[in-house]
């Protein structure tokens, strides 16, 4: 225990700026992912053919993909062949090119999310908007996408909590973020390794759950009636 | 854009006009050279068996059933295929579905100012006072700040005329308005459909209510295996079919 608690005073202030590394990674790429998702999605609902066979198209190369691999290709061929900066700081733009890769990953699934949602909406709402003159756009920003989003909130939360697990995946991307500092912990102190990897497992039970019974809680709330 | 028709002879353009309009669902052939013309203030009740394309029909005349070929035209200018031009003459043409199909995630005065204010750019507090004039007239205004969800079905459907008479629509179409109520609600809907053929609304009503034909139609089309069997004036129809098979579907009608 004497070890765990020395090792907690060497590295517990990194771990908390770590795994905020984290929370800050989720968020952008949240944001990111959900609006990506959005214009997804309503290109698979277009009536164009050509936008739904692009929007069909990412899903299935991005949520086939594995996410070490994106982000990967993010710090080894973004960065090290074509030398994209996102900022002149060097982990500033690792961070960036992270948050990239993952809203590109979880983009695909949050238009999957988003279009389950699209399904808890009858044909009917669709075909009296129409009726009233509203041509495609109009009609899924007031009437379709309202009753989407409040009809996927359980699946849009499964996908965050997806994405915020998936945040250490960063650590391929070279950002210190928390699961990196986790594996250097153990290496110093193998003796702890289990103590250790409980703590970071209970920093995200911490966030993970609160997220879970938030997003059951708001579909519920949510629900559209009929 | 404004392709207009060739002048079908005497006086008026008629509000609605099919001209040799065809419809394939793979072999059922659910639509077969329909020729239909409504004139202002004309209300067409569209009556046949189930299957026999008269809700289709219906639903081509605003373009929410495509058609294979033929030409439907809505007061002389032809119906587009698709984009602004389809959407702005939507809008001319009122509709009124079996299910409802009131916007489920807004209030019942927002459903009626919806069209005008996003449609017709017209002013919220404009869009509220004819909404309000509207919902009085069908007699639910006192329900405006529910959802959909908490009215009964011919609350619902009452509001759904509303909705649809807000666009100032040139014709009103019904498919088959009544065939999801309980039956002691299908006579409020009725009563508020009948006030608005009194009122000389354009109308064209797919329907099983032969109460309402009597009442309402100037004219019956009958329908049969997608194509139109025949047309008369109601009391001609019901009294003196010429078709077997209208004389048939009538004979079945009778027994209930």
């Amino acid at each position: 225990m004497d070890a765990y608690l020395s090792l907690w005073e060497t590295y517990g202030g990194q771990m908390l700026s770590t795994f905020w590394t984290n929370m800050q990674l989720t968020f952008w790429a949240a944001i990111a992912a959900f609006a990506l998702g959005t214009l997804l999605a309503v290109m698979r609902i277009s009536p164009v053919p050509s936008l739904r066979w692009v929007g069909t198209a990412y899903v299935n190369i991005f949520r086939n993909t594995p996410l070490t691999i994106i982000l990967t290709f993010g710090v080894l061929v973004l960065f090290g062949v074509f030398q994209v900066s996102l900022a002149s700081d060097f982990n500033l733009n690792f961070f960036r090119i992270a948050i990239v890769g993952l809203t590109i990953y979880h983009a695909a699934f949050f238009c999957e999310a988003i279009r389950s949602g699209v399904n808890t909406v009858p044909l009917g709402q669709a075909e009296a908007a129409r009726a009233i003159g509203l041509s495609f756009l109009p009609a899924a920003k007031i009437v379709i996408l309202p009753q989407a989003f409040r009809g996927s909130i359980a699946p849009i939360g499964n996908v965050l909590i997806a994405l915020i697990k998936n945040s250490t995946v960063a650590t391929a991307g070279s950002v210190a973020e928390i699961s990196g500092l986790m594996k250097t912990m153990i290496e110093f102190r193998p003796d702890v390794g289990i103590l250790v990897f409980l703590t970071v497992a209970v920093f995200f039970v911490i966030v993970v759950i609160p997220v879970g019974l938030l997003t059951t809680w708001a579909s519920k709330k949510l629900a559209v009636s009929r | 854009m404004k392709e207009t028709q060739s002048g079908s002879g005497s006086g008026e353009t008629p509000v609605v006009r099919m001209d040799k309009v065809n419809k394939h669902y793979g072999a059922l052939h659910v639509l077969q050279d329909i020729e239909l013309e409504v004139t202002r203030g004309e209300v067409v009740v569209v009556l046949g068996p189930s299957g026999s394309g008269k809700s289709t029909l219906c639903r081509t005349i605003n373009r929410l059933e495509t058609i294979d070929d033929g030409d439907i035209y809505i007061d002389g200018t032809r119906l587009p295929a698709e984009g602004k031009p389809l959407a702005q003459l939507r809008a001319d043409v009122g509709m009124v579905f079996q299910s409802f199909n009131l916007f489920a995630h807004k209030s019942i005065l927002e459903n009626v100012t919806l069209g005008p204010i996003k449609v017709k750019g017209m002013k919220k507090a404009e869009a509220d006072k004819l909404a309000m004039k509207l919902l009085t007239r069908v007699g639910v205004a006192n329900q405006k700040d529910k959802l959909p969800a908490q009215l009964s079905g011919g609350q619902q459907q009452r509001v759904a005329i509303a909705r649809a008479l807000a666009m100032k629509p040139k014709v009103m179409l019904f498919d088959e308005p009544t065939s999801a109520l309980d039956p002691e609600m299908i006579q409020e809907v009725l009563d508020t459909m009948v006030e608005l053929a009194e009122e000389g609304m354009t109308m064209i009503v797919v329907t099983h209510e032969m109460g309402f034909a009597r009442k309402a139609a100037h004219r019956v089309v009958f329908m049969s295996d997608g194509a139109i069997v025949e047309e008369a004036k109601p009391e001609d129809f019901f009294t003196n079919p010429q078709s077997d098979r209208a004389k048939d579907f009538l004979g079945k009608l009778i027994t209930n």
